[in-house]
């Protein structure tokens, strides 16, 4: 009997409960106001729905607490319980092992198909669905207590006179700020996840060590220098930024000085389809264009430099997956980055400006150059940083294209390895998080994290400061 | 006083000057055409490219094979129920290759040649037949058409992709000689000078290493393999069908670049395909496997089925969770927060969530659900949480943004006929407002549909062959399958690959017309 109750599907179970509960709740509170309507002398305060809701709260807000409470803490319950009850003989298993044990059993119990296993496990199995059980009765006969006394509370309050949307309507508001303060959650379990980790990392390995060494071998768990990986990162966003800054910003300016309105209409949507294309499809367009073509075409140099006598060796590396084709396509991703943002500044500059430089004789370039641009520059800048940014944190062109050897060149057709690279090879294996090898992934992601989020910070402030008010 | 009025030329300097300066203006408007041209031509190149390969993809070779199901083999006594004939693949198999064995008799020779032809077909490629058979069991004994999809390279030999050759037609060829040796002499005046001609204009732009370029005639379903090659006469080795084919034919001559070492495919995989193209027995038709299987390790059965299914779940799961909290947070923001530093450090917080890298998340998800929690790993339902946090801000600022054009006499009009300030919200202001912030989730969700780093990290990469069926099953999503295929070796799986981009992006550009489509509908100027 309990082992059956240890398979209830307890996830659609509560969610069921939640809504079985809520809703009945919510009925008996609105019958009852619109008796009380009925037989009162004065006006209710509210309406009825209100009291219906207010019912509803009651009923349903201890219900959902409990269920998170269950969600979180019945697997660990029902798991120390039965370590507690294990045969002497499981003592000598590390915590690790005993973890992966309880998981098996765990996973036989789900399927009701331990058959073939031997007798201990069968019987921790069905142990483990006794305890289960139980402590899905208990839950469940917890729940049915709290949303009937719930029910019952909030029944007793209702009166012509109760403010019941007035309650509502405060835990509507509550809910409403919860909502928004996920923002502030998401945050800090971003920084401490990874600031946790990564001081567990640095329990191993030196932050000074990590920071400033040179030599990259993680895979190993030999050496942590990351210095070749912040390299390699800078490079290829420097390239990347060498084809988007030029293209996007004389788009910008293109669209905005000299493009018809009809031509805008149709070129700024087209461009920014560029930033809409999810960035493993150009990935796959790098790895399988441009890295090639960059190889024949460094080949192809080495070769006429040999030939002319200019070299005696091959210059250029020229590697089948390359930080130029990888900077390359980063650089056309990034292009509507640079020229939306630059487009908004550029428009945003008042005519008046551009018709005192013309009155004064000044051609459409010369107006552009010394005129709107230097009054559009804070918000160019900007977008060129919030370019860069996007550029150091984009993970799948570079670890499609740009190759996984932790090395300093200024090749551009060598393969160089980036934080993000570095963070997916390191996330993709099995292994454990106790491991300074997942954990060094952590304390890139760290890294990585705070120099964007400067990035970031530094582009919105320049705005904020520089930003001419012309009105 | 008097006004003295300029009447002269400008000096011969000032228009010189003036000359530079509108070039130099004209020079500057180019710059900026040039940027424009070099975005949308990149644009143009990647679609060009990957629409291509995809379009190769859209279509692929199916062999048939007339084979008699011979209950002794695919029931045999005691595994003739429905569920074990479905899974009799090896039965199934051998019936193929029997029927392969008997079209080319000579395969049997050696052990090679017979592997060389039982490649053709993968095992698992006769399941659906089986599958078939298992649910209808009086086709047992009977003789039905099996079809099955060829092997990937000859697949794509068949396309002209995967095998670089030229065809010559060869000229009338007048007898044919047997040997000792088992080879042929083929002789007729002027036969061979064609094959001649392009074998000495094939050597000029090869590589000195790639060695003897093979030469394969074909007559009809027999194919050969020449040597000696003279203007009138050659040697032939013949690999399938009868010498006696190319007397008085005009056989048809391939010169294949690459050295049989070198490829994938054999010289007998070749005559035996063409002969099996020559018989009628190979289709060309829609890969609508690619919508119906699941995953592969063999490119000719690989579908994207249970990615498909798995985006969706994640999907949801991030709509469920990202569109109400977002909405709700945009809400509270924009018509219920006070001015303080509070609401002040959450506005920050929700700027700077968007701008932070996607693989951050990841690692959160990494830290937070599967270590710290104890969700399964590979799972829809953590994926799509992870991608919930990276979403709902998107969607806060596009419903802010929604909100804040709804003009305040709404507002006003409300409150002024007795409404609470959350009735005012609830009732007027957000309906309202509601196809902005639809447009803005949509956006927030097609962008999580094309993510794919922050779910490598929790572990949606595994290879997984079956359609998850919830949230918590093993699964993987559209890009992470684009990415995992772009690892594979094999030739074969870059057109599959383009293919799975087609189709990823066509769900984008759904989401992306409705967005179009909702704003023409709904917008509305105040």
């Amino acid at each position: 009997m309990l082992q059956q109750l240890g398979q209830l599907p307890m996830g659609w179970l509560l969610i069921a409960l939640v809504a079985v509960f809520g809703s009945a709740a919510f009925f008996m509170g609105r019958v009852r106001a619109e008796r009380l309507l009925a037989g009162a002398t004065s006006r209710m305060h509210s309406r009825p729905n209100y009291h219906g809701y207010y019912v509803a709260m009651w009923a349903s807000v201890p219900v959902v607490i409990v269920a998170i409470a269950y969600a979180i803490f019945a697997e660990d319950l029902t798991r120390s319980q039965l370590t507690r009850e294990l045969p002497s003989s499981f003592a000598r298993l590390s915590p690790a092992e005993l973890q992966s044990y309880l998981e098996s059993v765990r996973m036989a119990a789900g399927t009701a198909a331990s058959a073939g296993a031997d007798r201990v496990f069968q019987a921790i199995t069905n142990r483990y669905l006794e305890l289960r059980g139980l402590v899905n009765t208990g839950t469940l006969a917890l729940l049915g207590l709290l949303a009937a006394g719930g029910i019952f509370f909030a029944q007793r309050r209702l009166q012509p006179d109760f403010r019941a949307r007035a309650f509502v309507e405060n835990g509507m508001q509550l809910v409403l700020f919860l909502c928004a303060g996920v923002a502030i959650a998401t945050t800090a379990g971003i920084v401490l996840s990874l600031l946790y980790e990564s001081l567990l990392f640095f329990q191993k390995v030196s932050a000074w060590d990590f920071l400033t060494g040179t030599r990259w071998n993680a895979q190993t768990e030999a050496e942590f220098g990351a210095l070749p990986l912040f390299f390699g990162t800078f490079m290829i966003a420097l390239i990347a930024m060498l084809v988007a800054a030029p293209i996007g910003l004389f788009s910008a300016i293109f669209l905005s000085e000299y493009a018809s309105p009809r031509a805008r209409a149709w070129i700024k949507p087209i461009l920014e389809i560029l930033a809409g294309i999810p960035t493993v499809v150009y990935g796959f367009f790098a790895l399988l264009v441009v890295a090639p073509g960059i190889r024949t075409a460094a080949i192809w140099f080495n070769e006429t430099a040999i030939r002319f006598g200019l070299a005696s060796e091959p210059i250029l590396a020229a590697q089948p997956t390359s930080a130029l084709a990888a900077g390359l396509v980063m650089g056309i991703m990034v292009i509507p980055f640079v020229s939306s943002l630059s487009d908004d500044v550029i428009n945003a500059v008042p005519q008046t400006l551009r018709d005192a430089a013309y009155a004064l004789g000044a051609t459409k370039s010369e107006t552009v150059k010394q005129v709107v641009v230097p009054a559009a520059l804070p918000g160019i800048i900007a977008a060129l940083l919030l370019a860069v940014s996007r550029a150091i944190g984009e993970t799948m062109i570079v670890v499609m294209a740009a190759g996984k050897s932790a090395r300093i060149s200024m090749d551009p057709t060598s393969d160089l390895t980036t934080i993000t690279v570095q963070i997916v090879s390191l996330m993709t294996g099995e292994t454990g998080f106790d491991d300074p090898k997942t954990l060094s992934a952590f304390a890139l992601g760290l890294v990585l994290f705070i120099v964007t989020l400067a990035f970031n910070v530094v582009a919105l402030r320049v705005v904020k400061k520089y930003r001419e008010k012309y009105d | 006083m008097t006004d003295t009025v300029r009447t002269s030329a400008p000096s011969a300097a000032a228009a010189r000057h003036l000359k530079r300066r509108r070039a130099r203006d004209g020079r500057f408007r180019y710059y900026g055409l040039t940027a424009i041209f070099v975005a949308l031509g990149a644009l143009a190149v990647l679609v060009l490219t990957i629409g291509t390969q995809a379009f190769s993809a859209a279509t692929y070779n199916v062999v048939r094979y007339e084979v008699t199901l011979d209950p002794a083999v695919i029931a045999p006594e005691g595994a003739n129920r429905p569920a074990d004939i479905s899974r009799n693949v090896e039965g199934f198999y051998g019936l193929v290759r029997d029927n392969l064995l008997k079209t080319f008799p000579e395969a049997e020779a050696d052990r090679v040649s017979r592997r060389e032809l039982s490649d053709f077909v993968t095992r698992l490629a006769v399941l659906p037949t089986a599958r078939l058979v298992a649910n209808n069991p009086e086709l047992v004994g009977s003789t039905i058409t099996l079809t099955a999809p060829l092997n990937d390279d000859l697949d794509l030999y068949l396309k002209g992709q995967g095998v670089r050759e030229r065809k010559i037609r060869a000229g009338a060829v007048s007898s044919v000689q047997g040997d000792q040796d088992g080879t042929f002499l083929l002789s007729g005046t002027g036969a061979f000078e064609a094959v001649v001609a392009g074998l000495a204009a094939g050597s000029v732009d090869r590589a000195e290493d790639a060695g003897q370029p093979d030469v394969l005639l074909t007559a009809g379903v027999s194919t050969g393999r020449l040597s000696d090659i003279g203007a009138g006469s050659a040697r032939m080795e013949l690999l399938t069908g009868r010498a006696q084919d190319f007397a008085q034919a005009r056989p048809a001559a391939r010169i294949i670049v690459s050295a049989e070492s070198e490829r994938t495919i054999s010289d007998r995989q070749i005559a035996w395909v063409l002969a099996l193209r020559e018989m009628g027995r190979v289709d060309r038709v829609p890969r609508w496997t690619l919508l119906t299987n699941s995953d592969s390790t063999y490119p000719e059965l690989a579908g994207g089925l249970a990615a498909i299914v798995g985006s969706l779940l994640t999907m949801l799961i991030t709509a469920l969770v990202a569109m109400p909290i977002g909405i709700l947070a945009a809400v509270y923001l924009e018509e219920f927060a006070p001015r303080n530093r509070l609401t002040e450090f959450i506005e920050v917080n929700i700027n700077n969530l968007a701008a932070v890298p996607s693989i951050v998340f990841g690692l959160l998800g990494a830290a937070l659900y599967i270590n710290f929690l104890g969700m399964p790993r590979s799972a829809p339902l953590v994926g799509g949480l992870v991608l919930a946090l990276m979403t709902f801000p998107v969607v806060i600022i596009a419903s802010r943004a929604a909100l804040k054009a709804v003009p305040p006499s709404v507002r006003s009009g409300a409150l002024a006929v007795g409404a609470s300030q959350m009735q005012t919200v609830f009732h007027h202001v957000v309906p309202l407002a509601a196809p902005g912030i639809l447009t803005g989730a949509i956006l927030g969700m097609a962008r999580a549909l094309g993510e794919t780093a922050p779910l490598l990290l929790i572990g949606m990469v595994a290879f997984v062959g079956d359609v998850p069926r919830s949230p918590a099953d093993e699964s993987t999503v559209m890009p992470v399958l684009i990415f995992s295929w772009s690892n594979n070796a094999e030739r074969a799986w870059e057109p599959l690959t383009s293919a799975m981009i087609i189709i990823l992006l066509a769900f984008l550009l759904v989401m992306n017309g409705l967005v179009v489509f909702l704003r023409r509908k709904y917008e509305r100027r105040w």
